[in-house]
């Protein structure tokens, strides 16, 4: 079953137009339009301009800004692994290398098959168990390559 | 008789496999007739432990930990539902050293309690800190924070005392509370801790922040790295509404508190106050300058109180108990606990509240018990990313906010990193100056510049192109950026890379010095 659904303009404005009675609507905007389609639209930013009374060099440079909105879809599976401080000390760096070298991935990078997105992130809490991933949403302490390969294996529930 | 087992929804026990143990345990217990309540709780921090599970008897809570889906069934043999013996029985988790010699003020109810219901925080105390406040009125409540000596625990250390009076002196239609949960620092998990183990504490510390200041509505904004803690605080504010300790009429008392939480989009920079602000109001997370200051104008230009997850937990407790019990605690100007935050290469990692004053190596030996590698003890990082390298030399530095500052570093966020002798500490200075880089907001210019100008430079000391020269090139940047940045992000990436050279010289030189036309 897709995560995401296509990208449908119609919708999109229905989803700009349920959240657009918030105080700063922008983020909330932009994360549920990415919840939904998996990233966000070229077209959705004149949808969210006129929505909001913003120009569209506004909301193309909110969207720029922050490292979650993507601009085009990512593979199916999202994998986040921590490079910070407190990974580094657990050996996150030569992990992260035999991790990219399974994938055939490098940092930012969808695999061949369209299957895994690999981003780096920078302190997931996760800091006294470390190496540490988000496997779309699901923590993984304690990371190796293989938990992280028997992670992306498992049906998602 | 039903048995009650807790099992944590924490993002470590998550980590580890903590949803697999409680359907072990469901299906464990029904196979064997048990009848068998699973209560998801958050955790008590003790980080190695975990997932740590506990069960009610009748002698009190019995702790088992750390337990894996495939240690259930024999622990179910053991007599789990008894507090039966077994390998990973770790007995009365209050009695577990580590937990017993804490300061638990803020964090008591974590990985005690339902995480999201309210019946199950008021049972343990919650809300007799707002209670007070209501009873006390607006003055007295920011004269109790001003008098329990609360210093902002995001890192600046400044007096909540006197931000909370600023906003609520302040003249406007409309004021804010903001809790600033964007918890970026690397090796810091307290707010993560707190929100995804008791979100009710902030809920009821932000509360009483607006009614001493006169904001009626308050936004949590939490960093997106923590999905988790994200849900359990919509599923606390959710059953706190529904329940009447948010809304129109908190506590039947007719005053008016609304609260949301906003979720973050991957910016560091946004843990920066008014960067925060900006991100809030639906802009790029780019840091304005002061003033005006956010107490008098802040989000969508209303007076706004920006605290900490930290700080605002801290006040519910100060609240009951009164400022100077809160006060008794700490020493010189840093009264309190702080919640320190033990990660890294350590072999017991975890959560530590306890009184300013004792020591890292207090912490790092006595608690943490050495690094988990085995290996020496090389450098410690103090205060996240921002926050200067100790060497063994500075371990008897007490966690103070002055008396860090006196050695040229800072407690921040209370999180300790722990590295072995394995380190590169020339690599820990470049990385300081990528990630920079990386998370500059870009407004000025010796941040945006200096960080990657920082990096090419280290580059060059680190292939051994003229070392000593590039070194004081890279001492001249970091002196720049000190004095020249618009807030701590370029002003504070000197402190760790200049505490690096300062204090392990011998790895800035191992590139050698090559001649000129290596280069």
């Amino acid at each position: 079953m897709p995560r995401h659904e296509p990208w449908n303009a119609g919708r999109a404005a229905e989803i700009v137009a349920e959240h657009g009675h918030l105080e700063g609507a922008t983020l909330p905007i932009l994360h549920a339009l990415q919840e939904t389609f998996g990233y966000v639209d070229a077209e959705a930013v004149p949808l969210i301009a006129d929505a909001l009374n913003l120009s569209r060099a506004e909301v193309h440079g909110c969207i720029t800004f922050y490292h979650d909105f993507r601009s085009a879809p990512a593979g199916r599976r999202s994998v986040k692994l921590c490079r910070a401080e407190a990974c580094q000390a657990q050996g996150s760096e030569r992990l992260h290398g035999e991790i990219l070298a399974r994938l055939g991935v490098g940092w930012h990078e969808t695999s061949a098959d369209g299957a895994v997105t690999v981003e780096p992130v920078y302190c997931l809490g996760l800091c006294a168990n470390g190496p540490a991933a988000l496997v779309d949403e699901e923590p993984i302490a304690r990371l190796t390559a293989d938990s992280l390969s028997a992670a992306l294996a498992e049906a998602r529930s | 008789m039903s048995v009650t087992v807790t099992v944590p929804r924490d993002a470590v026990a998550l980590g580890l496999g903590a949803d697999r143990i409680a359907r072990a345990l469901f299906a464990g217990a029904e196979r064997r007739g048990l009848d068998l309540t699973i209560v998801r709780t958050g955790s008590r921090g003790l980080l190695w432990l975990e997932p740590m599970i506990e069960v009610a008897t009748a002698q009190g809570r019995v702790a088992y930990g750390p337990v894996t889906q495939g240690d259930v069934e024999a622990l179910l043999d053991a007599g789990l539902a008894e507090g039966g013996d077994h390998p990973l029985r770790l007995g009365d988790p209050e009695k577990i050293p580590y937990l017993a010699r804490q300061h638990r003020l803020t964090f008591h109810r974590c990985g005690v309690i339902d995480p999201v219901s309210v019946d199950d925080y008021r049972a343990h105390g919650g809300y007799r800190g707002l209670e007070a406040a209501l009873r006390l009125g607006p003055e007295a409540v920011v004269g109790a924070v001003r008098e329990s000596g609360l210093r902002g625990r995001g890192g600046a250390g400044f007096p909540a005392g006197i931000k909370w009076n600023t906003v609520m002196l302040a003249q406007a239609d409309r004021k804010y509370v903001v809790c600033n949960a964007d918890e970026g620092d690397s090796g810091t998990f307290a707010d993560r801790i707190m929100m995804e183990g008791d979100p009710f504490c902030l809920i009821e510390g932000m509360t009483i922040a607006g009614i001493a200041t006169g904001a009626t509505r308050g936004y949590i904004y939490c960093r997106s790295e923590y999905p988790q803690a994200f849900r359990t605080l919509q599923e606390a504010i959710a059953n706190g509404v529904a329940a009447g300790v948010l809304g129109d009429d908190v506590l039947g008392s007719g005053r008016s508190f609304h609260l949301e939480v906003r979720l973050g989009a991957g910016a560091y920079i946004c843990g920066e106050e008014t960067s925060l602000l900006e991100s809030l109001e639906g802009k790029r997370g780019i840091v304005r300058a002061k003033p005006p200051i956010p107490a008098l104008k802040g989000f969508l230009g209303r007076p706004t109180l920006v605290n900490n997850v930290m700080t605002f937990t801290a006040v519910p407790w100060i609240l009951e108990h009164g400022a100077a019990a809160y006060a008794a605690y700490g020493q010189g100007r840093s009264l309190g606990t702080l919640p320190i935050q033990l990660a890294g290469n350590i072999k017991h990692g975890g959560l530590i509240e306890y009184a300013f004053g004792i020591t890292l190596r207090e912490v790092i030996e006595d608690f943490g018990g050495g690094t988990r590698s085995g290996r020496p003890v090389r450098a410690v990082q103090v205060g996240g990313p921002l926050g200067a390298y100790f060497p063994d030399s500075l371990l008897d530095t007490p966690l103070d906010y002055e008396a860090m500052a006196a050695k040229n570093g800072l407690v921040g966020h209370g999180g300790i990193v722990v590295f072995d002798d394995t380190v590169d500490m020339a690599a820990q200075a470049r990385f300081a100056f990528e990630f920079c880089a990386t998370e500059s907001c870009g407004k000025c210019t010796p941040c945006r510049i200096g960080a990657t100008r920082g990096v090419e430079t280290m580059d060059k000391v680190m292939a051994g192109i003229r070392p000593a020269e590039n070194l004081k090139l890279v001492e001249d940047l970091c002196e720049i950026m000190t004095d020249g940045s618009l807030c701590a992000m370029g002003g504070l990436t000197p402190m760790p890379v200049m505490s690096a050279i300062t204090h392990f010289p011998d790895d800035f030189t191992r590139g050698g010095d090559l001649p000129i036309a290596a280069e």
